[in-house]
């Protein structure tokens, strides 16, 4: 069966969760951006967490279903509508053959996550369904999806049971303002000490240049360079460096300016020093973010970044069992 | 040169080799990356090599992070013993310098630029000590080029120029990254050459283009059947300047998919390429145009 894009929304794509080991290469690990929402949506319509679903930003898409199957819609808060009634989101809902199903306006968060029974089953691409739209790869013909699309859809492997529905305390709610938790590192040391403490001190806020790639971040006083002659091979600027590997999650600050989390769609690599990097357990956050929200970075050591870590994953397990 | 190590959030370990870009950084880099694959360490998810650094991703759930990093510095006194030595390719790439395309790109990215009034080249040759464009494009084409990075994008090359340092080209970066830049232009930033595998931002200097596929999600060309990415960290190339008519042929035949690049299999050893690069680079430009 095939689900027919009305409108595509903002812009909505295909992901699961990701398409590790191939970063060597500059292919990035791409995927759903709040990766708990998606697992969530694929949980509640029976479907294994790795499947693929859609995810949109700012504004949901329209899509007509041309067979009955069963739907969830988990991640921001954007009212769920099916042939016009309102549903309830992080729940499965059934759907019958020619009902469409659609969105009000985004009233918190950023990102939805729909998963159908079944899956979306475009090709596989490096071990992903996941798009990666600069390299043309992966996803629904390698981009973004558009009105009249007919996307495919794989046979279910359970029966699921609409009705099912995600509890309201496993339901993140991004708090205000936003705080998200940086192990520093990387090269840190090339800003006074001054400096950096200011960074984890100050209020930021989500610049409108946010989305798959990376968050940028504005309000924040520029950061002092330690002074020193450049190394060979690294660039004039005092943020740049020899070219180097980008981790997931790192935040490069260009000029010392302005801050940007590179997130699942970044550049794998590049010449401008990173300050430090979000720990897994907050990445999922950042997809939620909206332009200007306000925003705190919190300085946390390794042990701090582990114990989130296992809280991250006891969570994911409490879901599974609700779910499961 | 004495390697940092550092952590990238919980999931990735840092490790810069050395602050300064060196074939014998990379060289190191490479004895370690290749340690750690060989070892196939519980926990170790993927391993990148980058131009004097590298990154590995682990799981901490399977490896504490302290316990990483002491087997990483275990690796580091291992590598020390090993030879700088390398089975990789020689790759001929036809560039087409001067084109048309990157040249209308650049000339509408010109405020963006350090010197509005000249173009790319002219910029790169005159603050490098070239009397002319050619002259310099002649320097460029003149030495082979050690890939010592794949990324950014998916495929795209840094490359290294094997020359004494004080040969070098080095050309900053524009002043404000550029919105576009065709694809496969050959680039340059910093001290590396690159080929952009893709359409894209960008702020490398851009010197031409050349006809030849890099990156293909589908795979159509024969040379890219087994993978979609071209380039591999270690690959060897020497740029061949192409007219008009040349590149015109080699996109028909690249079409027709009867085109196919000229790849030599060599052995390299840094220690008889630093012992006489002149001589070491002579050698390399016979193997390729060995037919």
């Amino acid at each position: 069966m095939t689900i027919k894009v009305l409108n595509p929304g903002l812009l909505t794509s295909v992901q699961d969760l990701g398409r590790p080991g191939y970063f060597h290469l500059g292919i990035p690990v791409s995927g759903a951006m709040d990766r708990f929402a998606m697992r969530a949506a694929n949980l509640l319509v029976g479907n294994d967490e790795g499947a693929a679903g859609l995810e949109a930003v700012f504004v949901g898409p329209t899509i007509e279903f041309q067979a009955d199957t069963v739907v969830a819609v988990t991640g921001a808060d954007m009212p769920v509508r099916i042939d016009g009634e309102a549903q309830p989101g992080w729940t499965a809902l059934a759907v019958r053959a020619g009902q469409v199903l659609s969105f009000d306006f985004l009233t918190a968060g950023a990102r939805i996550y729909i998963a159908v029974a079944g899956g979306i089953d475009v090709p596989v691409a490096l071990g992903s369904r996941s798009t990666y739209p600069i390299g043309a790869l992966g996803g629904f013909n390698g981009r973004a999806i558009a009105a009249g699309d007919a996307l495919p859809v794989g046979e279910s492997g359970g029966s699921p049971e609409a009705g099912k529905s995600v509890p309201d305390d496993l339901r993140r709610k991004a708090p205000m303002p936003v705080e998200l938790r940086i192990l520093p590192g990387l090269y840190d040391h090339r800003v006074t000490t001054e400096s950096l403490d200011r960074f984890f001190n100050e209020e930021w806020k989500v610049a409108p240049e946010a989305d798959r790639m990376g968050y940028r971040f504005r309000g924040g006083t520029p950061l002092e360079f330690i002074e020193r002659e450049q190394p060979f091979g690294a660039g004039s600027d005092p943020s740049n460096i020899v070219d180097s590997c980008y981790p997931y999650g790192s935040v490069q600050v260009p000029g010392g300016t302005e801050p940007i989390i590179l997130h699942r769609d970044a550049v794998s690599g590049g010449g401008y020093f990173m300050i430090g990097t979000v720990i897994s357990a907050d990445m999922d956050l950042i997809g939620q973010l909206q332009p200007n929200t306000p925003t705190r970075f919190r300085r946390v050591s390794m042990e701090e970044a582990l114990d989130a870590r296992r809280e991250r994953a006891a969570r994911l397990e409490r879901l599974r069992m609700t779910l499961g | 040169m004495k390697p940092r190590y550092t952590f990238g959030g919980d999931e990735h370990l840092f490790v810069e080799v050395d602050e300064e870009m060196s074939l014998d950084a990379f060289f190191k880099s490479l004895s370690m990356t290749r340690i750690i694959s060989e070892r196939a360490i519980d926990g170790v998810t993927e391993v990148c090599p980058a131009n004097a650094s590298f990154q590995v991703k682990f799981n901490p759930d399977i490896i504490a992070p302290e316990t990483l990093l002491q087997t990483m510095q275990s690796i580091e006194a291992e590598a020390e013993g090993a030879d700088p030595v390398l089975q990789t390719r020689l790759i001929e790439i036809p560039v087409y310098y001067q084109d048309p395309w990157t040249h209308e790109t650049l000339m509408r990215f010109r405020e963006r630029h350090q010197d509005p009034q000249a173009s790319d080249l002219e910029y790169a040759a005159r603050i490098n000590g070239y009397d002319s464009v050619e002259a310099f494009i002649a320097a460029h084409a003149g030495s082979p080029w050690f890939v010592s990075m794949v990324g950014f994008v998916a495929g795209l090359p840094f490359m290294y120029q094997m020359v004494e340092r004080e040969r070098q080209i080095q050309v900053p970066k524009y002043l404000r990254p550029r919105t576009d830049t065709p694809k496969l232009t050959v680039g340059y930033g910093g001290c590396f050459s690159c080929i952009y595998s893709v359409r894209g931002a960008g702020g490398y200097q851009m010197f031409g283009i050349t006809p030849m596929p890099i990156f293909d999600p589908d795979q159509q060309a024969n040379y890219l059947s087994d993978f979609m990415v071209f380039f591999r960290p270690g690959d060897i190339v020497k740029f061949r300047p192409i007219d008009r008519a040349e590149y015109d042929r080699t996109v028909k035949a690249v079409e027709a998919n009867t085109y196919t690049p000229k790849i030599r299999e060599i052995d390299f050893d840094l220690r008889a390429f630093n012992a006489d690069i002149r001589g070491y680079n002579a050698r390399l430009e016979g193997m390729i145009n060995d037919d």
